[in-house]
């Protein structure tokens, strides 16, 4: 997802009995439901794990902002350009809010975006991928915001308040965000040409299966996942999530006449669900090291916004100082 | 007062919040604080907003049945008729700024003006416009001041900035027949009597910023009568690209 193999350090979840008293009444209050608030005591574990993965989420919301923001230049009308601009600012916006939420766990957006720089800390792997035509800011819209609602939904009852606060917050626009992608493909489905409708096929192609690796490799055996799911920061599995998001997601393709580019999906009435082939998971870590088709141009883009960037902040900070200076002397 | 003046003045308008928005919209993603980003697409999306309600007002009165779209999309350069400030290249984040706030200073004297105007349609979208326009100079400017009087180094990009693109202020206040009919008939103001109100504004805002306009009256012009400089053929190039390498198609 925006937060994919997000570490707990923990090698295993501990038993009851190996809890501390703290630890015990701790879980006691994550199992009623109750919301961990900044000021309440809280495992170390439990702060460091939900610092990794609401930073790794705001930074997919800023670094998401570059494919996107690649084609409102080249809106092809101004109703287009305009819901574009709206949607890439919502996206600016979430950042703010999950950076925010990020802080009150103690530790500075600036300190959260310096290890997006110097690369210990990721965004979603979906960002490296580019948008090459205008019907993949309509792909992106449907697919990536289409998966990203599918994990933030359950998030909105997240164990710590100010995640879950800002997960309702941001739930809000994304099916605005969706809605609009899809209605890209639909015009040019449904209305537009044989070429429009290749265009957008071939943004399928591209997009179907980076989509899926949004929700991160098979959980089942993984003790990072039970650790968090016990802490109520994750709420359902990869697996679970990515069924949810096929099923979904291949009526929508039926309906603009577009084929997933999966040869072995099936509808599977035992489950109630489709089978489907696995994305690569091998380009998937090599993606997550660092070897998609954009890693180095998006870090590259943020670095460079960050650097130039430096002058601006300074004078503002230097005329705050000044101001202050003038107000105490005035007093 | 002929239609076709009606036509040029509510492309002046309407091109400048195009061309302006484009060049604001290229910060996307890339701005020096994640505020600015925000703020950044929110002042495009309110230029675009307005283009949208000027071109559509422009296409209605030509009555060809050509859309804010067409005009937007399939002109060439030489029918733009947006001010060559506009169109200047984005530069660093001060020159961006500064080219902003020269603007907005113009912009919400106009659409204050415009607010009177004899054509109810014409005031019906200054109304709206000049809500947003206020916020967008109360910004530009906030920012032109604390960046002009911050460090030696912001001072010193603001300073260069202005005198980088005071040459094409000068062009806001130039008077054609077209202004001159608009005057006429009370449509818009004599773009002429925007400038004592223009420098009260731009003047009290560089004092505070302790930056110094140039002692030049000197102005570039030519974009009212669609004489650009070399940059708006590669701004309609991105701009209009997928119209032109598919006509005719919806999207
Ligand atoms: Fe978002
Ligand atoms: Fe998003
Ligand atoms: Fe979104």
């Amino acid at each position: 997802m925006y937060a994919q193999m997000v570490k707990t350090e923990a090698k295993r979840v501990k038993s009851r009995e190996e809890m501390t008293p703290e630890e015990a009444a701790f879980q006691d209050r994550i199992e009623a439901g109750e919301k961990i608030e900044p000021k309440d005591w809280m495992p170390e574990g439990y702060r460091r794990t939900l610092i990794r993965q609401i930073g790794q989420h705001a930074h997919s919301e800023i670094v998401g902002q570059l494919p996107e923001g690649n084609w409102i230049t080249r809106a092809p009308t101004l109703e287009r350009k305009a819901i574009l601009l709206a949607k890439v600012q919502d996206e600016a916006g979430h950042g703010l809010y999950l950076y925010s939420a990020a802080e009150t766990l103690g530790v500075s957006r600036d300190a959260l975006i310096a290890k997006l720089h110097d690369g210990s800390m990721k965004y979603s792997s979906i960002f490296n991928y580019p948008t090459l035509t205008w019907a993949d800011i309509g792909a992106v819209g449907w697919l990536v915001d289409g998966a990203a609602i599918m994990n933030q939904v359950p998030l909105q009852r997240t164990s710590y308040g100010p995640y879950s606060r800002a997960m309702i917050r941001i739930c809000k626009e994304e099916s605005f965000h969706q809605r609009q992608g899809y209605d890209i493909l639909i015009k040019m489905c449904l209305k537009g040409t044989p070429a429009q409708k290749a265009m957008a096929q071939d943004a399928l192609n591209r997009f179907w299966y980076p989509s899926l690796m949004m929700f991160g490799p098979s959980d089942k055996d993984s003790v990072h996942s039970a650790q968090s799911m016990a802490w109520k920061i994750k709420i359902n599995t990869n697996d679970e999530l990515r069924q949810k998001f096929v099923d979904q997601t291949v009526p929508q393709a039926e309906y603009l006449g577009l084929t997933v580019p999966d040869p072995d999906l099936t509808w599977n009435e035992d489950k109630g669900g489709y089978d489907f082939t696995e994305p690569d998971w091998a380009e998937f870590y090599a993606v997550l090291a660092g070897n998609g088709p954009c890693n180095r141009e998006r870090m590259a883009a943020r670095v460079a916004a960050w650097e130039d960037g430096a002058w601006f902040r300074e004078g503002l900070m230097a005329h705050a100082r000044k101001a202050a200076k003038r107000g105490v002397a005035a007093e | 007062m002929a239609e076709a003046d009606l036509f040029e003045f509510l492309t002046r308008m309407g091109d400048n919040t195009l061309i302006l928005g484009h060049r604001v919209s290229e910060w996307c993603g890339h701005a020096p604080v994640l505020e600015e980003d925000i703020a950044l697409a929110n002042t495009a999306l309110d230029l675009i907003g307005q283009t949208q309600l000027w071109l559509g007002l422009a296409a209605e009165v030509e009555g060809k049945g050509r859309t804010a779209d067409d005009l937007a999309f399939l002109r060439d350069a030489g029918a733009f008729r947006n001010l060559l400030l506009v169109e200047r290249p984005n530069g660093d984040f001060g020159q961006t700024l500064m080219r902003q706030f020269l603007f907005d200073a113009w912009h919400h004297a106009m659409l204050s003006a415009l607010c009177q105007s004899a054509d109810p349609r014409v005031a019906a979208i200054a109304e709206k416009a000049v809500k947003e326009v206020a916020y967008h100079l109360e910004r530009s400017a906030d920012l032109v001041i604390r960046l002009g009087d911050g460090t030696e180094e912001s001072h010193g990009r603001m300073q260069a900035a202005l005198d980088d693109i005071w040459p094409y202020a000068g062009e806001m206040f130039l008077a054609d027949a077209t202004d001159a009919a608009m005057a006429e008939a009370g449509v818009a103001p004599d773009p002429a009597a925007l400038k004592p109100v223009w420098q009260a504004t731009v003047g009290e805002v560089l004092s505070d910023a302790t930056l110094t306009a140039p002692d030049t009256d000197f102005s570039h012009k030519g974009g009212r009568i669609g004489i650009h400089t070399e940059h708006l053929g590669y701004i309609l190039a991105e701009m209009q690209f997928l119209q032109r390498a598919y006509p005719g198609a919806v999207w």
